[in-house]
Parts: structure tokens; sequence; C-alpha cells
């Protein structure tokens, strides 16, 4: 089995992969003024929901028993959906679950689908798969129109093309619709992505979907959205398929109404979805004749084996995490090398994958916990964050690295009072030659040759003062005892 | 000044005692002025932070059950530093857990109750919002991140600097944003905490306050050293120093 997360087999290292990106000011813009957007939007609908904290209790508790659970609920999903007229496909890895929709599409003759934003297809890189097997794909979400037509790549869960700005939009629709006039008013826009898309949804007859939600209890697809193109793509074609990966299972239909609340709140600050779409298996002369879901493990169940890291899965991809982070938001989602971006994609992603650009980034935060504060599921992120990095320190390859080497001397220093006060001297005999004064006579570090001049760079460093607090304290207790003598 | 005096046992954190010692005789000032008693354990080190959060769990373990060990007989624990104090009550219950040790997990137990970081103490435990001080400068507050969403202290270190004499409290714009430091991250992803850094030094650099003051030197030490390596007039101070502050005896910043 391989498990592959889009294209991030050959991907950098977080630190390598932002340098250019944090050298883009433009994009750089783009994303603190989206992300600036949606947060407001996001606390004003939060602070008005009286229940918010029970909400967010609620649905972490209903996902870790789901989670507990998986086996009984997907079985009882796959008798529910199947009885209700849908298919149900098991898929273990991304290529299996490729090859069973791109034959499924074949099986109803068909060379072009339609679909809704799907972030577990972006994961599994079905496009580009069926692409291969001669089926063109059309995406219908604007945003995802927007990176398919400018050959890009998305940098968000819930708005991948938030790195792009309307004149950045115009100029790939201009260039890809030949519409050499269009203005850049969101107006302009809108309207020339319906033209674009209505001629396909009415012509093409297989839709592709994700699913935010597969309800256990009746076999039922949950869809939320914003633009009204999944609603066609879900009731006008013929054929519909769906991808998912396992996680998205919930219980019962009441659970909606806790995640329900959660999801728009968190994901667009919205009080609800303006479409939400929810369909069991197949029905005579209404919706697509033809229902088919493929059930996706590609590392799932070996995230589920992992009892800290489990709560990775709860992730209902919000994407509240992105726009709160203070890395997403200076480097935006490509740095993160894979579908899922910013601190959901911290965790998510090396567990996925087993590469040196997944193992850099659970090192990709400042453990600032702004993410776990949003999280309508509670997930503590900084927590799962740093029991990848133990994982990462664990199974390094070579162990006698620089960075061992100093943590465990260290360490050694940290267990003997002797040893720490030895070091605290030396430090400061030391030190002399790599230290200046500033104009007020103080002494500081500035541009350090070696892997601390990635700290003074951009920042100095006060010099080890003449006497430690510990030596302050000894000799103003010494100076007490005299004077009581005296 | 209450009749009751505390005995307290001062962890003056490995990096404060190492390079912000005036930080720590601020804190032993401070509290033999409102009438306690300090108690300071030169067996003290560290409370293996940095090794935990960068991954090296295996190496934290004995540098926390020396902490236990260093604190059992104590009364209260003031620790002027909030992502340490993040880090004895966040992970050492699964640390001692994950040994399978009775009587550390029962050590451990019997130790949080008695850890305070010290804004906590003074206004938790001792009831405390004026303690006295007097500070002629303009200041601003960075909320760390442990101190907002770990300790969750809200606002208990603005009511204690709102009732120093003379001070006048600028706000800070985007108060609890990471400032980049995160330990060794800002070595690890030296250009993205760079970044994050230049944005916080905009925010503080805009609201034109003399000093910037924290309940953690860490950040302080982030921040400040930015600043000052821009040439910058902004000077830092830890909260112990500005409540240790007295008309009689005041605090100059320095560089």
């Amino acid at each position: 089995m391989t498990i592959r997360v889009a294209d991030s087999a050959d991907a950098l290292t977080f630190q390598k992969a932002a340098l250019p990106l944090l050298q883009d000011a433009q994009l750089r813009q783009n994303v603190r003024h989206a992300t600036d957007v949606i947060q407001r939007k996001r606390a004003a609908v939060v602070a008005e929901t009286p229940d918010w904290q029970p909400l967010r209790t609620a649905a972490s508790n209903i996902k870790a028993h789901t989670m507990r659970h998986l086996d009984h609920y997907l079985v009882q999903f796959e008798q529910a959906c199947t009885a209700a007229g849908g298919h149900v496909h098991w898929a273990s890895d991304a290529d299996e679950a490729n090859r069973i929709i791109a034959s499924l599409v074949r099986q109803y003759g068909g060379h072009e689908v339609i679909k809704i934003k799907t972030m577990t297809s972006d994961e599994t890189g079905l496009n580009h798969a069926l692409e291969d097997a001669g089926i063109r794909a059309h995406e219908t979400d604007l945003a995802e129109l927007i990176i398919q037509l400018g050959d890009d790549k998305p940098s968000h869960i819930v708005v991948p093309a938030l790195h792009k700005n309307r004149h950045q939009v115009r100029e790939i629709f201009r260039r890809r619709m030949n519409l050499p006039d269009l203005g850049s008013r969101p107006e302009d826009l809108t309207d020339a992505a319906r033209h674009y898309l209505r001629e396909k949804f009415l012509s093409v007859p297989i839709g592709i979907c994700g699913a935010n939600f597969l309800v256990a209890e009746t076999g039922s697809v949950c869809i939320v959205e914003s633009e009204g193109n999944g609603r066609m793509c879900l009731t006008l074609p013929k054929v519909l398929i769906a991808l998912a990966g396992i996680e998205k299972i919930i219980p019962s239909f009441q659970d909606l109404e806790v995640f329900l609340q959660l999801l728009p709140r968190s994901a667009t600050g919205e009080r609800m979805n303006p479409y939400n779409s929810l369909w069991t298996g197949v029905h005579p002369n209404d919706g697509p004749q033809h229902f088919h879901i493929v059930l996706l493990d590609n590392g799932r169940t070996s995230i589920l084996a992992d009892a800290e890291a489990r709560p990775t899965l709860h992730c209902i991809r919000c994407a509240a995490c992105l726009n709160t982070c203070p890395v997403y938001r200076q480097t935006g989602g490509h740095a993160y090398g894979s579908s899922y971006a910013g601190p959901i994609g911290a965790i998510v992603t090396p567990q996925l994958l087993d590469m040196e650009h997944a193992q850099s980034l659970p090192y990709a935060s400042s453990l600032c916990g702004a993410c776990y504060e949003v999280c309508p599921v509670k997930i503590n992120i900084p927590e799962v964050l740093i029991h990848l990095r133990g994982r990462v320190v664990r199974e390094q390859k070579s162990p006698l690295n620089l960075e061992s080497l100093a943590m465990k001397t260290a360490a050694a220093i940290f267990a003997s009072r002797a040893r720490f006060e030895a070091v605290q001297r030396l430090a400061r005999l030391g030190q002399g030659p790599l230290t200046r004064h500033d104009r007020e006579g103080a002494d500081w570090f500035r541009n350090i040759p070696g892997v601390l001049g990635n700290w003074t760079r951009v920042r100095d460093l006060r010099a080890f003062p003449k006497q430690t607090f510990r030596e302050w304290w000894k000799v103003r207790a010494k100076n007490e005892e005299k004077s009581s003598d005296a | 000044m209450r009749s009751w005096s505390v005995r307290v046992s001062l962890f003056i954190t490995c990096y404060n005692d190492t390079l912000f010692p005036a930080t720590g005789r601020a804190v032993v000032h401070l509290l033999e002025r409102l009438g306690h008693t300090i108690d300071f354990n030169p067996e003290q080190t560290c409370c293996g932070q940095m090794h935990y959060n960068t991954g090296y769990q295996r190496e934290a373990s004995p540098i926390m059950r020396r902490f236990v060990e260093v604190y059992r007989d104590a009364e209260a624990i003031c620790i002027p530093s909030s992502s340490c104090v993040a880090m004895i009550r966040d992970h050492y219950p699964k640390m001692a857990a994950e040994h399978n040790d009775p009587a550390l997990i029962r050590a451990v137990d019997e130790l949080l109750p008695r850890i305070y970081e010290l804004t906590e103490l003074l206004v938790n435990r001792f009831g405390l919002e004026d303690v006295g001080a007097t500070f002629a400068h303009s200041v601003t507050y960075h909320g760390s991140c442990h101190s907002q969403r770990s300790l969750h202290l809200g606002d208990l270190p603005l009511r204690l600097l709102r009732n120093v004499r003379c001070l006048s409290l600028v706000p800070l714009p985007n108060i609890d944003r990471c400032c980049g430091f995160g330990g060794t991250f800002a070595i690890k992803m030296g250009d993205i905490s760079a970044a994050m850094l230049t944005e916080k030094i905009q925010d503080v650099e805009s609201t034109r306050a003399e000093v910037i003051t924290a309940v953690d030197n860490s950040c302080l030490m982030h921040i400040y050293g930015g600043l000052h390596h821009q040439g910058s007039a902004v000077r830092m101070a830890h909260i112990a120093e500005i409540l240790a502050s007295t008309a009689d005896q005041p605090l100059e910043p320095q560089s």
C-alpha cells in the first residue's frame, strides 16, 4: 500500500518551502487580509452562541465515541446506504480510490465529470488520475476553478485560492476563458464563472463529490456549501460518485444538530451554510439514479491505532486553525507541501507520510495554542504536535546529529547543580569575543556564526550578566548571616 | 499588609537565573516587601520544557523527577514564567503516568496545587491587586501564549499593572498573538519566527510606550532582542520588576 497526499512526495522541508513565500509580499498581504476577515466574522457568530463551549465538548465526545467504535459504524453505514439503493466501495489507499472512480466513470460511458470541492480528492490526486484515464474533471467551486484554470495548488482547506486577490483571478479568467475585456469587480468574476460553469452543469452527466458527514444510522451523506454549485452537481447528473475518508462517519442523524452549528460558524463565519444537502441512496425520478460512495483509508487506520494522535481524525475541516495560526499567516498554505495546510495539516500529513518534508511539519509551530482555542471539536493540536515531535526524534535515522547532541548535553547539565553552575560561569567567561558594547555600554551578542546565527540575524541577545541570580542569593544570604551575627 | 506570612519557594527558572537575574531579585524584594519569606533551593535547575517540547521527552523525564524532588516539601512555589508553569501543569501528570510509578504520580498530584505563576500568587493566593508599586513610565503589556491559553490568566497581570502609581498603560494591538519565539522554533524555523517578530514589533512601536512588559522573559528576550537590533528606544521589564519598583526605590529601565 502506498500512502500519498497530493503531490507531496518531492516536497521540500517546511523551512525551505517557506522561504520564497516569505519574500512574496503580495501573497502575504492576500493571506493576512483574507484570514483577518474570516476571523472577524467567526468571532462575531461565536460570541452570539451562548452554548459554544458545551457544543465543542459535545462534538469532541461524539467524535471520540465514533472513533472508538468506527468498525461498527462503518458497517452500519454500508448497510443503510446499500438498503437505500447506494453502492459502497472500500479503498485502502489513494491509488485504489482513484482506480475505482475512474472505472465507474468508464462503466457509465463518461469522459467528463463535474466536481464539487472535495479535499479528499485533492489528497488522492484524483484529477490527475482521471486525466491519465482520459477523463476530464471540471471543478465547479469558484476557488477550485481558479486553482484549476491557473494550474495552481490549493493553499487553504476552505478557501483554496485565498492567496490570490481578485486582480490576479481576473488575469486567470481572461486568459483561460478567453474574455479579454473582463473587469475585476466581484460581480464580473462571478458572472464569468457562472456562464462558464452553467454549460458544464447542464451537459455533463456524472458528478463527483466529497462528504462533510456520513450518517451511520440512515446511510445519508451531508454536504454543506456556499455557492450552489454543489446543489447543481448533486441533483442534475444521472450518476453521482462520492469520495470520503472513513473518519467522516457520525452515528446518528441527530448528531448533525451539533456539527451543523459548529462547522459554518468556524469555517466561514456564517450561522448556517447557504446550501445544506442531505441525501440517502437514490430515489426514482428525483436526482441522480446511480449513487456510489468510495470510503477511503489512506493511512487513517494507522492514526486510529495511535491513541495520542487519534484526535487528529476528529477534524471536520473547518480551517479555523489555519485562519488563527500566526505561522500560516506568514507563509500561506503552500509551504506545507500537502492538501492539508496549517496546524491541522502539520499533524495530518506527517502521520500519513514518512519522509523528510513531513518530518519538518510537526516543528512548523510555535506551540502558541491559538489553534486549540478555536478548534470546534477541541483537538489539542499542540499536544499532538509535541507527541509527533517525540516520534520524529525517536525515529531519526542518525541519532548523532548536532541537535541531539546539544539536547543530551543540556539534559546532563540540568541533572546536576554543580554542572549547571559550572556552565553558567563558563558561558560568562567565554562570551567575550562574541559580544559588543551598545551605545549605552551594555554588552550584547550580535551576528553569532553557526546555528545560533538564526537568532542574531534579526535579534540581539543580551550578554550573560556579571552575576547569576543564585550567586546574588548566596552573597545576600552570607551578608545577612554576618549582620545577624554582629 | 496581611497578618499572615507565607514561606514562598522561588523557582527562578534556568534562563532567568542565568540571563535575567534582575527579575529574580525583583521577585525577592516584592514578596519580602509584602511580608513573606523567600526560600531558594540551589539544587533547582530547569523544568524540562525545552526538551519536552522539542521531542526529547525521554531526556525531559529526569529533569521532571528532579523538580518534583526539590519542591516536595515547599509550601508555595512561585515561578515568574508562565511557560514553565504550563510545562509543569500540562505535561508533568502525563509524564508521571507514563512512568507507571504510583509514588511519582502522587508526588505530582500533590505538587500541582502548590505551583503559582507570580501574578497568580499575588492575586489568587494573596488577594492583592495593589502591591504598592510606583513606576513613572508608559508601559504596554504583551499577553504571552502560555499565560493566555494555558494558564488562562485573563486580565490578572493588567489588574496589577493598573494599580501601579504613575504608570500609564497603553493597550497593545493584537495583544495575544504569538511573538514568534516558541523556544527552539526561533532557531529551527528562524525565518518564519523573524517574520512573526516583525509584525509584533510594529504593534509594539505603534503604542509609543517606553517599556514593554510581560509575565515571561522568554517572549521579552525575543521581542526586545528585535527592538534593540533595530535601534528602537523601547525598553523591556518583566512584570516583577515593575511591581517591585517603589517611590523610594524606583526601577530605571536600562538597555
